[in-house]
């Protein structure tokens, strides 16, 4: 095989990337976390709770994690909704279109950020794209205003960016399912509905949840969205982490905010890949 | 047979787009019949089988079963089962769950499924694993569930796509013998796709021997054995002498040999069975040669025998080592069967 020399030429380069990149960052987030500001305004090296209990004890920073969440959800669901359909669409019934398609899904993955986000701002605006054909053909008189600035506005805008995301891995598990078993399942009388939700679905599980973590997760942590979209209605938690480490210079209540969120997206994680092993049968 | 007739295939064809498999294919099979679509690979035996369950759509023709016309049904609305090549088991569900599905999607009651699971699983031996996932159990008994999963729906007739070829050849043999009893027992038409000649003589009631997307001979075992219509036939089934010969006034020559047949003149094609082959003892038709080659088949041995002029004969002898040197064989006359040629296709 290969040589310990060779085996660790390769490994340790990638390894000290994450050690220095990425653990050493984290830890140092662990220490500002418990850590605090003194009214000079620098960082005192003090350890306590007192950012954790902070965290809780005012109202805006879990209803903001609470709405982030919510949003989260919503985001989740919609790309479920508009990606499973999608991919069975093409895993099962494209044909011959299935490369072309597939692709079409794929080529707003290369378009910035964004060009996409600025794009939704200019439909959805009070003398954007949506408004004035509405108004042109009459069916408001005025601008509707919750299209922007909105928690509508953030979902919107993150399903659309979040889709692809959601139904690559659902389009995986359902190009792995053997044909010969929708056939057999039809052979022992199933209508094709009925093939779908006792066959297909089933085992499709393991691709759904991984396109439902994505999708949450990314979503999650999202700020550029609210940022752009969101409006004061809008704001999810990771712009109140932003505003936190800049113009209101409170690194550790950011870093505490920080953790918790990684705390709970390291669980839905683990949930994720349990429910994903636990419907899994190959 | 004369039982009456259970599945009729009217004048169906075939293609994939410039590509012919399967030409005006007209077969009846009897109710109660173990019938084997026998061919090789590329003969359009599966194809065949996919258009009586509904899989594929024929580009032409009819298939009646019992006086109702078939072809236009989707396959989850005909009285057909199939035993996939692959088993083709739900991997999620259990083995009693994969037994019960055509019963649950029928919308029978839960003790009417579960009396009836628990008989099909008995059938097939399987009751100790009736919980197990198709995953932890072997190649030999998902092939026993997926038969039990087919059988519990009752159905009128039951296609199987090759389904020995992926086990070991003990297990195969085991098999071809507890499904013909099987069938016998539950009385249910089968038709079985193989490629396999010997498992074809062995289980079936009647072969039909489908060759490059035509029919080439629908018999019996013992028929399509004794008297092969064609020189594919003859050569597919069993080994065989092929001999080209030229007929004149009743006489067929084929290089040194002449025997006496009924034919009109002209050429002729004969299929002499190795078997009967013999040493030249008594009447007959004879020759002589040298052996070339022997080939050990346990009891009997294959041995090829050159009688000069490019004419090389084929004879089973009693097995023993070391066969050589020059023999006199002899045939006789009504053992040669004339064949038709078989016509090239493409």
């Amino acid at each position: 095989m290969f040589s310990r020399a060779y085996r660790a030429a390769i490994t340790v380069p990638p390894l000290l990337w994450v050690a220095v990149f990425l653990l050493v960052p984290y830890a140092l987030l662990l220490c500002y976390s418990f850590w605090s500001v003194s009214s000079f305004q620098t960082i005192v090296h003090s350890w306590n709770w007192e950012n954790y209990r902070e965290l809780f004890r005012v109202d805006a920073y879990w209803q903001t994690l609470l709405r982030s969440m919510w949003i989260a959800a919503r985001v989740m669901f919609f790309s479920l909704l508009l990606g499973y359909p999608l991919a069975y669409y093409l895993s099962f019934y494209a044909g011959r279109r299935k490369e072309l398609l597939y692709q079409m899904v794929i080529i707003p993955l290369w378009v910035s950020y964004l060009v996409r986000a600025y794009a939704w701002k200019t439909i959805l605006g009070s003398d954007g794209v949506l408004n004035t054909l509405l108004q042109y053909v009459h069916l408001t008189q005025h601008p509707l205003d919750f299209l922007l600035y909105s928690p509508f506005a953030v979902v919107l805008t993150l399903t659309h960016i979040y889709t692809p995301f959601a139904f690559l891995p659902i389009y995986a598990s359902l190009e792995h399912i053997p044909r010969n078993l929708v056939e057999a399942s039809q052979d022992l009388g199933a209508s094709p509905l009925q093939t779908f939700w006792r066959v297909v679905f089933p085992l499709s599980i393991p691709g759904v949840v991984a396109g439902a973590t994505f999708a949450f997760v990314l979503s999650l942590g999202d700020f550029l969205a609210p940022l752009l979209l969101g409006g004061p209605s809008g704001i999810m938690i990771s712009n109140i982490v932003v505003s936190l480490f800049g113009a209101a210079y409170n690194w550790p209540l950011g870093a505490a905010i920080s953790f918790c969120m990684l705390l709970l997206v390291l669980a839905l994680l683990f949930l994720s890949e349990n429910l994903e092993k636990k419907w899994s049968f190959r | 047979m004369n039982a009456p007739s259970l599945l009729s295939i009217r004048n169906v064809a075939k293609s994939f787009g410039k590509n012919s498999v399967l030409r005006n294919i007209s077969l009846e099979i009897a109710e109660g019949e173990f019938l084997t679509i026998l061919g090789e690979s590329g003969s359009g035996k599966t194809t065949l089988l996919r258009i009586i369950a509904g899989f594929e759509s024929a580009t032409s023709g009819e298939i009646w079963m019992g006086g109702e016309r078939l072809d236009p049904l989707p396959p989850y609305r005909r009285r057909v089962n199939t035993v996939f090549q692959q088993y083709a088991l739900f991997p999620h569900l259990s083995v009693a769950d994969n037994v019960g599905y055509g019963l649950k999607v029928a919308n029978l009651s839960r003790t009417e499924i579960s009396t009836r699971v628990e008989q099909a699983l008995a059938m097939v031996k399987m009751t100790a694993r009736a919980n197990a996932k198709p995953s932890q159990i072997s190649g030999g008994q998902q092939q026993r569930v997926a038969l039990a999963r087919a059988l519990v729906n009752r159905p009128r007739l039951l296609l199987l796509d090759e389904p020995l070829s992926a086990l070991d050849a003990n297990l195969r043999r085991q098999m071809q013998v507890e499904l013909k009893s099987l069938q016998r027992e539950v009385g249910i038409t089968f038709v079985f796709v193989t490629h396999d000649q010997e498992e074809a003589m062995v289980m079936s009631d009647r072969i039909a021997l489908l060759r490059m997307g035509e029919l080439e001979q629908v018999a019996s075992p013992r028929e399509i054995y004794n008297r092969p219509a064609t020189a594919y036939t003859a050569q597919f089934i069993g080994h065989t002498n092929l001999l080209q010969a030229q007929v004149q006034d009743g006489v067929a020559r084929c290089q040194s040999l002449a025997w006496k047949v009924s034919l009109p003149d002209g050429p002729a094609l004969f299929s002499l069975r190795p078997e009967n082959v013999r040493f030249a003892s008594g009447d007959g038709v004879r020759i002589r040669g040298t052996v070339q080659q022997q080939a050990f088949h346990g009891a009997t041995d294959l041995l090829r025998i050159d009688c000069g002029e490019g004419l090389v004969l084929s004879m089973r002898a009693a097995s023993r080592e070391n066969w050589t040197g020059k023999v006199e064989l002899q045939f006789q006359p009504e053992d040669a069967i004339p064949v038709r040629a078989s016509q090239e296709r493409t």
